[in-house]
């Protein structure tokens, strides 16, 4: 079995400021990568990289397809990248509303992808976002109201949904719980781990929480100042961190 | 029965930089070698010493040297040297671990915690769940738990719930980290028949045993640290 | 005072060039939006400038020029265009559409079938169709551009939810020749099917929004829908009152202050043909 995304010494660069340098990784399908770092650390730079929003300054990064080949993110035509960014990718946003249409109903924004690679018998579409907001655990009657009057950690839920819809094979996510309270946190966290284990999702979550890397991710990547401090199995990183930066991250961590 | 583990020239030590580079030998040149059936204890004064042995095995922690292989299938995989991706399959499928305390999740109920092993390896989720319950059953968790996180159980609960999730499935090696501590004799009883049966199996123990008599009568030797 | 003397139609003939160059891209490309560098015009944005324009480029001595606003050719807009192109170009002018080369036409298509020696300029608020879901200009044109037209049908979606039914009864989106999803102009949904297949040139001018689009003769043209919501045009219960109708655009009219109603065809030229061949 190949990688499904391989990033080879990937480097962004703002003029004289690094985003993020010389990043080098393989992920295979069903795998979590935490990468975490402090604020600044290069993390959300390199995920954008990665997830195509923006054109790393040099490195590559390969995407296996579904039809068996690798093509590079900055050899693909424009129109082929927007269409993986609609089908074989998810991005959840940190602040819901980047990831939504709020201007739509819920159920509109879980069936968009559907209408956008060709779906065209309303009874379906609706029914499909039917059983998405099951899924994600929203009551069916909220389907046809916006977004506008759904709670934060709904939103993040809705977002969630409508990312998945068309089955992607691997999923982003930018602080998918920043901002929410606890018990709504631990509440997506759940749904996000299940989710990713019954529809054997690879996922890369940026995350400055140290809890939500370890509770999502088998592997991890710590960042700082645009470049990757250590990286390996999450477990060994929180357990036996090598670098002094990692060690001292670790143990900053409050107990509860 | 041939050898399943083997250790040879086993190096650990922790470099802390927050206490100014001290640096902690665990152990030095460590050889082992367990046989599929075989039940060991690991000796040793207190300390991290026991623990960091089978965190090794399991690739928690990093050896600064040496070689930890486990046969999997026909092959062997060296944990030291493995990448990321084979340990997590090795942990899938081979090298089982019933830490000291439960992890606890929010919102996973108890016999989904001892079902997901199983269905990690492709076990269907009826059949996972039938297994766990009745594992948390022998384990006299009571059945108004199950659907419950173990999040307010007590400790001794909690610990039953871990141990049933390391004993669900099958491993052929099988780390055992005080799986009787905070538990009650009769209990305590479960476990070690529990690990009996495994051994049965065919499976390699390596485990930590803080009572005395446990050990002896779990384990027929022991690897001794320090 | 010598009054200011005009070209013929009032542009330049370079800027005719220009609109003319548009125009052809326009055909070129069916339902594509061509930029154009839209002029001032004797009347303020919003008050038909690009339909003017269009149809100030392809006027020729020789043609004959109807212009109807709501269908009708005698409201105040009709009037005031048709005034200044007699002014400006001397052109000839008439009611009935038969006799018409050129229509300029605001909100209707009309009723009687046109022919290839026909030419209907729209007049177009906002031509882009997706405007409303994508306020963005970069990134609506490159949604055309890769054809990612998901987001119309969201659209329909929303208002089966809210509605039951495709609410929208006007400027309905529609495909041209299986490629470009654009605007008719606000013309009621009930003329999307003259659309299809017309063997007129229909030309689109949005003079605020400065884009020329087109549809050539016997293009195909398809309104969006769903499958299990498939496009329908309204109809009426009751016939025109004045000519008895039953397949012309009716607009309503309330009579007195107790709410009486009456039906007319709003297309005036066909409604007073029927009259007379009756």
């Amino acid at each position: 079995m190949s990688p499904l995304l391989v990033a080879e010494k990937v480097s962004k660069f703002y003029g004289a400021r690094t985003g993020c340098r010389d990043v080098s990784f393989a992920l295979w399908p069903g795998e979590v990568l935490a990468i975490v770092g402090e604020s600044g650390s290069g993390k959300t730079t390199l995920l954008r990289c990665l997830s195509g929003h923006v054109p790393a300054s040099s490195g590559k990064v390969r995407y296996a397809t579904r039809d068996g080949r690798s093509v590079a993110l900055d050899e693909m035509s424009e129109a082929e990248r927007r269409l993986l960014m609609r089908t074989d990718w998810g991005f959840v946003h940190q602040d819901a509303r980047d990831g939504l249409r709020m201007g739509v109903s819920a159920g509109a924004n879980v069936g968009e992808r559907m209408m956008a690679v060709g779906e065209r018998h309303y009874g379906r579409i609706r029914a499909t976002a039917t059983d998405w907001l099951k899924r994600v655990e929203i009551s069916e009657n909220r389907i046809d109201d916006s977004p506008w009057s759904y709670s934060g950690g709904m939103r993040q839920r809705l977002q969630i949904a409508r990312n998945l819809v068309t089955s992607p094979r691997l999923v982003f996510m930018d602080e998918p719980t920043g901002g929410l309270d606890v018990s709504v946190q631990a509440r997506l966290l759940d749904l996000i781990r299940g989710l990713v284990k019954r529809l054997d999702l690879a996922a890369i979550v940026v995350t400055h929480d140290l809890a939500v890397a370890r509770l999502l991710s088998s592997r991890m990547m710590v960042m700082q100042q645009g470049q990757v401090i250590e990286q390996g199995l999450t477990d060994q990183i929180l357990e036996d961190p090598q670098a002094p930066y990692t060690q001292l991250l670790v143990s900053s961590v409050l107990q509860v | 029965m041939s050898a399943v583990l083997k250790i040879e020239n086993l190096s650990k030590s922790f470099l802390l930089h927050q206490q100014a580079g001290a640096l902690i030998s665990v152990f030095d040149n460590l050889n082992a070698e367990v046989k599929a059936g075989e039940a060991v204890a690991v000796t040793g004064p207190s300390g991290r010493g026991k623990s960091s042995l089978l965190k090794l095995i399991y690739g928690t922690y990093r050896a600064n040297s040496g070689s930890i292989r486990v046969q999997s299938g026909v092959a062997w995989t060296d944990v030291v040297t493995a990448a990321p991706r084979d340990v997590i399959d090795l942990r899938r499928n081979v090298i089982g671990y019933v830490t000291q305390f439960l992890r606890v999740i929010p919102r996973v109920p108890a016999e989904m915690v001892v079902a997901e092993p199983m269905m990690d390896r492709g076990i269907a989720p009826d059949q996972a769940l039938t297994r766990a319950r009745m594992l948390l059953e022998r384990l006299n968790i009571s059945k108004r738990l199950w659907h419950l996180s173990p999040m307010t159980f007590s400790g001794g609960e909690q610990q039953r719930v871990n141990i049933a999730r390391g004993f669900a499935a099958h491993f052929p090696i099988l780390l055992l980290d005080e799986p009787t501590a905070s538990l009650d004799t009769e209990n305590r009883n479960r476990v070690l028949e529990l690990v009996a049966e495994a051994q049965g199996q065919g499976s390699a123990i390596v485990a930590v045993f803080h009572d005395e008599q446990e050990r002896l009568r779990a384990c027929s030797r022991s690897i001794k640290l320090g | 005072m010598n009054a200011p003397a005009y070209n013929f139609a009032y542009l330049n003939e370079q800027t005719k060039r220009m609109i003319r160059r548009a125009i052809l891209k326009a055909i070129a490309v069916p339902g594509y939006q061509v930029p154009f560098a839209s002029r001032e015009m004797p009347m303020p944005y919003g008050w038909g400038t690009g339909g003017v324009q269009v149809t100030a480029s392809v006027l020729t001595p020789e043609d004959t020029l109807k212009v109807i606003d709501q269908g009708a050719d005698d409201t105040t807009n009709a009037v005031s265009i048709r005034k200044f192109f007699v002014k400006s170009a001397g052109a000839a002018t008439t009611e009935r559409t038969e006799e018409a080369s050129v229509i300029q036409t605001r909100h209707r298509i009309p009723e009687t079938p046109l022919t290839e020696d026909q030419i209907l300029v729209f007049q177009v608020p906002i031509p882009e169709p997706l405007r409303f879901l994508e306020p963005r200009e970069t990134e609506t044109r490159t949604m055309h551009a890769l054809e990612e037209y998901g987001v119309m049908h969201v659209k329909l979606y929303e208002d089966i939810a809210h509605y039951g039914e495709i609410a929208t009864t006007y400027a309905y989106p529609a495909t041209v020749a299986d490629r470009y999803v654009f605007d008719p102009s606000p013309i009621p949904k009930f003329d999307n099917p003259k659309l299809d297949d017309c063997p007129a040139l229909q030309l689109f001018g949005a003079g605020r929004e400065k884009r020329i689009y087109a549809v050539p003769p016997y293009t195909k043209v398809k309104s969006l829908d769903f499958e299990d919501h498939p496009f329908a045009v309204q109809s009426w219960e009751q016939p025109c009152a004045l000519c008895g109708s039953r397949d012309s655009f009716l607009d309503e009219i309330v009579m007195d202050d107790a709410g009486t109603r009456m039906y007319v065809c709003s297309d005036t030229d066909f409604c007073s043909r029927m009259r007379g061949e009756k």
